[in-house]
């Protein structure tokens, strides 16, 4: 048995130490905004927060993140300013890669050391949209920025 | 979608509440619009229900691939209906074989076909349903229907200031008898058509709730992968069945047609079975095949005679009287879709009936292929369509549904079929390759007198009489084509085409914009020489033979514009024009590049697009589109070529087929051309343009010319230490 921390809940799952994060996550927890595209860490699909930090859930055991905190699409709050942004902006357009996009930009905002747009867009290039919504991406980080400066001033 | 439902299930439970529902069939001889016991028993290829609650759904059968039609058909709907936007429910509709495309005879998602194959129905049943709630409303307060007015779901009789909303409506409104001609607004008076509305589906996409084909959870589902041969006709010489099925989770071991499946209880259950399979295959039926022998294959196949497709005037004559004579080959190579999601699906094979959940951009060949394979009557086969992570035009082949319900049948249980990237890639179905020579001659103003084309290219499908239409794309159109205008838009007094199908291995399919892809690098690539050959401006010479084509000059005149064509530019940059015309719709674009000449990288820093597509629907996901399409056109310019070797498919994921990224991606400006011609389509029509657009301006940067793609760092480089 294998102990997940998972948006907040405990689960227990039967698996070897050996299983992808991202199998569990969709085949036995049924969380399945978490995407499978490449399943070798090259597109970025399948992003999800471990401890805070985007990190791909093809690539990593579930072993490896016992009593670790992972959040995933599901468990970024709907008022979260990158899913506002990406609303705003209308991004997406198949919408499969997205989830893992907004968990890349969503943790690289969350980062203690603020980064402008340029600085996060330099981070995205790990990322594969074959619908082509990359300038989208960009003006949803910049709109995701205003709005999280917005929220700060606010409280 | 969880829950497995008839088709018929579905369309009760859908009409079951009581409401005024209004359904349009369309026909061989127009739009028919349905009242409810009519949608019930035809099944419609839309249809919308008012309900007392003031709420309206609309049921669209068109596969929602990130192009935006569920909102796009939903708008036109909600225009004529009057309807408050905030009150609409949009959902996809199952399969049924009356949800045809008016323009392709079968419910297909392709040609970029939708909104202007579904513009005048969707207006028709939504002026049938203001209509009759008019009626209602005017009846109910016994007034004449032209004292009433209906807005945002609601009937208004300003003279007694009373209204009625669509709610309170529709249960009389649906008694009445739904006219067939309905008057239709007046253009100028569109409130929702022509302004940018909010996607329907996005929430769901944002939030990770929208089910994808590979989503789909059933309960008992069996997962299932296939070890597939690694070379083209391989088979299996021996593999570990037992071994497989002591690893935990594997429920069973089996020969399919394509490969042996290991079915388990989870995928990664279902991966770990398939590796301790450890197949030995054969070395299948081309052991040598590799990229070098079908190049070859191709250029040298240009020496054989052709099937004679276009012969207006003299081509050879001309050029051999010419002033000047120009001659070029080109070459475009094998591309993967690879669209983000993989293929895959998941079909139950019941005693008395098949139901399919797929990411199918083609419902009608999905229905027929699981029939085909479950061996039941197209009647019994249902298919559900889900979210799909990008189509391309690879969801058209339903190679992948045959597979789930025929492993489905064979273990008696619900299965769903996935497809590792890596199957993804090696056993898609391409985008052709293609060799083309070209001869040209110009007079000694400078003026195209003939063209000589022959495309040699393996046949993608529906071969008449030797002339596969879908290769020539861009080039030569069939004379009765439903996509309207896919052939070279230049005025050419003498032209000549031939066409060779090439014979090779490699399976071969529709790719967005079909040939009108490579076919446009290699006009407007050859239609640069011609202009340099001419002495004359790209742009100029490309106007002096469109005189009467206004429609092109348009866009190339715009594009110029915006552009700012002719100014000067940074000395190392390039830039390029290029101009084409595909399922009725005209484009342009002009490239602006940089040239590495130490390693030989490009970098595309400005790509400016000019569309006419005649009237727009829903303007924002229109330029997301054009956008779309430029960049995965960029990509095939500028980085993709499948890999072959030992006689199979090399490339295998991202690592090794790599596609654009975020970094390579230009800033990308569409300008929409205000037109009140005839309505185009938008989905495939940014990709052409822009591959010769880059190639254009690579000439201009360097003033070398490369007449093959993808212009990688090592063509590009070695091009320029020939010179």
């Amino acid at each position: 048995m294998i102990s997940l921390h998972v948006n907040g809940k405990v689960y227990q799952v039967d698996v070897s130490n050996d299983t992808p994060l991202l199998w569990v996550l969709r085949d036995a927890l049924n969380l399945k905004g978490t995407k499978y595209s490449c399943g070798i860490g090259e597109c970025g699909s399948c992003t999800v927060h471990i401890d805070g930090k985007a990190v791909r859930s093809c690539t990593i055991s579930v072993g490896e993140v016992q009593r670790k905190k992972i959040i995933t699409i599901e468990g970024l709050p709907e008022n979260h300013p990158v899913k506002q942004a990406w609303i705003k902006e209308q991004v997406p357009q198949c919408g499969y890669c997205q989830p893992g996009v907004i968990m890349q930009v969503a943790a690289l905002l969350s980062q203690k050391a603020p980064l402008n747009a340029d600085q996060v867009i330099a981070k995205m290039d790990d990322v594969i949209c074959r619908c082509g919504t990359y300038p989208r991406i960009k003006k949803g980080i910049e709109t995701a920025i205003q709005m999280t400066k917005r929220e700060v001033k606010k409280s | 979608m969880t829950t497995s439902m008839t088709r018929r299930a579905f369309l009760k439970s859908s009409l079951a509440a009581a409401g005024l529902t209004i359904g349009v069939s369309v026909t061989p001889f127009g739009p028919r619009l349905l009242n409810a016991s009519e949608v019930d028993s035809f099944s419609p290829n839309a249809f919308f229900k008012i309900t007392p609650d003031n709420k309206i759904a609309i049921f669209v059968a068109n596969s929602e691939m990130g192009q935006g039609v569920l909102t796009a058909l939903s708008m036109i709907i909600a225009e004529e209906l009057e309807a408050d936007w905030k009150q609409l429910r949009v959902r996809q509709a199952p399969a049924g074989d009356e949800y045809k495309n008016p323009l392709l005879g079968a419910q297909v998602v392709g040609g970029s076909t939708s909104v202007r194959g579904f513009y005048e129905p969707m207006r028709k049943a939504g002026a049938a349903g203001r209509a009759v709630l008019i009626k209602a409303a005017a009846e109910t307060w016994k007034v004449p229907e032209d004292e009433c007015k209906a807005f945002n779901c609601a009937v208004k009789h300003a003279k007694s200031g009373r209204t009625l909303t669509y709610g309170q409506l529709c249960l009389k409104a649906a008694k009445l008898q739904i006219p067939q001609e309905p008057p239709l607004k007046n253009e100028k008076d569109f409130r929702y058509i022509g302004k940018s509305m909010p996607r329907v589906d996005l929430p769901e996409k944002v939030s990770g709730k929208a089910v994808f084909g590979l989503d789909m959870a059933l309960k008992d589902l069996h997962y299932a992968v296939i070890a597939r041969p690694p070379a083209f006709g391989a088979k299996p010489l021996s593999y570990d069945e037992k071994r497989a099925e002591q690893i935990k989770g594997v429920q069973k071991v089996l020969s399919v047609p394509m490969g042996i499946a290991v079915c388990a209880k989870s995928t990664s259950a279902a991966l770990k079975g398939r590796d301790a399979l450890k197949v030995k295959w054969d070395k299948g039926v081309f052991p040598d095949l590799d990229n070098d022998y079908l190049e070859k294959s191709l250029m040298e196949d240009l020496n054989k005679p052709g099937k004679s497709v276009v012969n207006t005037g003299e081509a050879n004559k001309a050029i051999r009287e010419a002033n000047k004579k120009i001659e070029a080959t080109y070459y475009a190579p094998y591309v993967a879709h690879a669209t983000m999601e993989p293929m895959n699906c998941t079909a139950y094979v019941g005693n008395d009936r098949c139901e399919v959940w797929a990411p199918t951009q083609a419902q009608t060949d999905a229905r027929e292929a699981a029939s085909k394979v479950s061996g039941l009557p197209k009647e019994k086969v249902n298919v559900y369509t889900t979210s799909m992570g990008c189509g391309l035009g690879r969801r058209l082949t339903p190679d992948f549904v045959s597979e789930a319900v025929t492993i489905s049948k064979a273990v008696g249980k619900p299965v769903k079929v996935m497809w590792t990237r890596e199957e993804d890639i090696k056993y898609d179905v391409f985008r052709a390759p293609c060799s083309h020579r070209i001869e040209a001659g110009l007079d000694a103003q400078g003026q195209l007198v003939g063209w000589s084309h022959k495309l040699v290219s393996p046949s993608i499908g529906g071969v008449k009489d030797g002339i596969d239409f879908f290769c020539l794309w861009g080039l030569a159109d069939a004379p009765d084509s439903p996509m309207w205008n896919n052939r070279i838009q230049y005025e050419i007094p003498n032209l000549s085409i031939e066409f060779l199908i090439s014979s090779l291995p490699p399976p071969v399919s529709f790719w967005r914009s079909v040939q009108n892809g490579p076919n446009a690098f290699v006009i407007e690539s050859f239609v640069d020489e011609l202009a340099h050959a001419a002495g004359k401006d790209p742009l100029e010479f490309r106007l002096q033979s469109l005189k009467n084509n206004m429609r092109a000059r348009r866009v190339l005149e715009t594009v110029a514009e915006k552009a700012g064509w002719g100014k000067a530019i940074p000395k190392g940059e390039g830039r390029g024009i290029a101009q084409h015309a595909c399922f009725g719709t005209w484009t342009a674009q002009v490239a602006e590049i940089s040239v590495d000449k130490k390693d030989g990288a490009i970098k595309v820093h400005r790509i400016v697009a000019a569309v006419d597509c005649g009237p727009v629907v829903n303007p924002d996901p229109l330029i997301a589109q054009i956008e779309g399409g430029i960049i995965i056109s960029l990509s095939t310019a500028l980085k993709e070529e499948v890999k072959f070797a030992n006689g199979g498919v090399k490339s295998s994921n991202f690592n090794d087929y790599k596609i654009l990224k975020m970094s390579e991606t230009p800033e990308i400006e569409v300008h929409i051309v205000k037109s009140t011609e005839k309505m185009g389509g938008i989905g495939e029509v940014g990709v052409p343009a822009a591959t010769p657009a880059v190639a254009n301006a690579f000439f201009n940067a360097t003033g070398v010319r490369i007449r093959r793609i993808p212009l990688t760092p090592k063509i590009v480089m070695d091009a320029l230490k020939k010179v």
